[in-house]
């Protein structure tokens, strides 16, 4: 790559030194919004997605609409791009002009990645759920507990347990996604950086931001590894 | 022992069946007080289907169960009720892998009784020690022998203070050498006066603990009554044919 023909040029353009120490403190300061939001929409996801996957486990006869619900919910919102959810969601609803409804286009944004990031997420937990040995639910029934508490206290733990490497894998994708949200105008780092680019003709910013980004997500990514257990980590 | 005790478990022509394969024909069964009754007879005839009716973990078809003179299968009747006041011991014996020994014998205790930590801390210790578990309190599971798996399963069962213990073939999985230990544990908890419903391929085991042995066949008892009679001077054709099968297997 060094010797390539083209690489005197692209040092200049992708990383520039210079310009990488002028604009970093700008993408920095739009870095901060994709932490916040991803810190936000991630406790949303978490908590949406196990009531959804615990409503659709469910065996109760009374909870079939309910669970029907989940199904068109996880179908939608997982078929759909998120870059296309982040879209509709964030030019959509300001347009029906309803009062009430957010405008923000941050927590818009924030709306549509939690939608499409919900419906994995209830997968995620769903998958957990069905791994834990029906054994386990008729031991905690025998015991006298109810199917809520058999729930709470038998099969929840085992499950989460065994779907924390996925869904720590899922958050690493998200934490990345949240840059999505550009396209809705809000000062996040990938914004930042666009802009930079635009008025430099510099491609450098993009590399801060990337660099950004790695940084959050590589150390995830080793809390992935040591969840999965000893044959997860790089040795 | 006692033909005379009152009844505690009644099973009155109960059917089951999954899907298209008829498990239990019409099964009429009496467990009185102080009693235990072994469940023999080959895998697949009913026996462990019979034990989760009973603890309506399975919906019967048809009959009625009664658990001191009150229907239990009544659709009317809370099944989360009944099965406190029952214990039911599982082959595999079931273990909550996420908790330790302690944990695994006060959950019920604490949650469905709602006994007090500390309470129901004390006499799951003490269960624990009375199974010879002393000091295995704090060890999950996954650190447990297949046979100290099973007696805190028959601690955990027994903490609620059921009214009738029910046992799933509880040393079907166990390594041979580990038998003997979970075997005393039912034995002390028969000294005891449990009543308790006993499905086993232990027939030396049968003949010295139960006071009835029923003897299942294609989801139907064939033949029941004292082991000297059943296991020794057995009427039927296919007790028999049983009997002499598990002989030439070393097994009675």
């Amino acid at each position: 790559m060094l010797t390539s023909p083209g690489w005197p040029e692209v040092r200049e353009t992708f990383f520039n030194w210079g310009v990488f120490r002028e604009s970093f403190p700008e993408v920095l300061g739009g870095f901060w919004l994709d932490v916040k939001l991803f810190l936000i929409v991630e406790a949303a996801v978490l908590a949406v997605g196990l009531g959804l996957a615990v409503l659709r486990t469910s065996r109760a006869p009374a909870f079939f609409p309910l669970r029907l619900l989940t199904v068109v919910y996880v179908d939608l919102f997982r078929g759909i791009p998120t870059i296309l959810l982040v879209f509709l969601v964030g030019f959509g609803i300001p347009a029906l002009r309803l009062s009430g409804l957010p405008t923000d286009p941050v927590v818009l944004g924030g709306i549509a990645l939690g939608l499409s990031y919900s419906a994995y997420v209830t997968e995620v937990y769903r998958a957990g759920i069905r791994s834990v040995h029906r054994g386990q639910r008729d031991a905690a029934l025998a015991i006298g507990l109810t199917d809520a508490q058999a729930l709470r206290h038998v099969i929840l733990p085992q499950a989460i347990r065994r779907v924390a490497p996925p869904l720590l894998n899922d958050f690493v994708a998200l934490q990345k996604d949240v840059a999505l949200i550009s396209i809705l105008g809000p000062l996040e780092a990938f914004r930042y950086a666009q802009i930079i680019e635009g008025e430099t003709f510099n491609f450098t910013p993009l590399i801060a931001a990337a660099l950004l980004y790695l940084a959050v997500t590589v150390p995830l990514a080793r809390v992935v590894d040591r969840i999965g257990g000893p044959e997860g980590v790089v040795r | 022992m006692s033909a005379s005790g009152k009844p505690v478990l009644e099973v009155r022509d109960v059917t089951k069946a999954f899907g298209e394969r008829q498990v239990l024909r019409g099964i009429d069964l009496t467990v009185r007080e102080h009693e235990a009754v072994a469940l023999i007879g080959a895998s697949g005839s009913g026996k462990s289907t019979l034990l989760r009716c009973i603890d309506l973990l399975e919906e019967i078809d048809d009959g009625d169960v009664f658990l001191d003179g009150e229907v239990i299968t009544d659709p009317a009747v809370d099944p989360v009720g009944v099965r406190r006041r029952l214990g039911l011991v599982f082959q595999a014996y079931n273990l909550f892998p996420h908790m330790t020994a302690l944990e695994n014998v006060v959950l019920g205790e604490r949650r469905a009784h709602g006994a007090s930590r500390a309470e129901a801390e004390e006499q799951g210790r003490a269960l624990l020690a009375r199974f010879g578990l002393a000091g295995r309190e704090d060890d999950r599971p996954d650190n447990l022998s297949g046979g100290q798996q099973q007696r805190v399963a028959i601690a955990r069962a027994f903490a609620g203070r059921p009214r009738a213990l029910l046992l799933d073939e509880v040393t079907s999985a166990l390594d041979p050498e580990l038998v003997g230990e979970v075997l005393a544990a039912v034995r002390d908890l028969k000294q005891e006066g449990m009543t308790m419903v006993i499905a086993t391929h232990e027939m030396s085991f049968a003949r010295e603990v139960a006071d009835q042995v029923a003897f299942l066949h294609e989801g139907r008892i064939l033949e029941q009554g004292p082991p000297a009679q059943v296991l020794e001077a057995p009427q039927q054709d296919e007790t028999r044919r049983f009997l002499s099968r598990l002989l030439e297997a070393g097994r009675a």
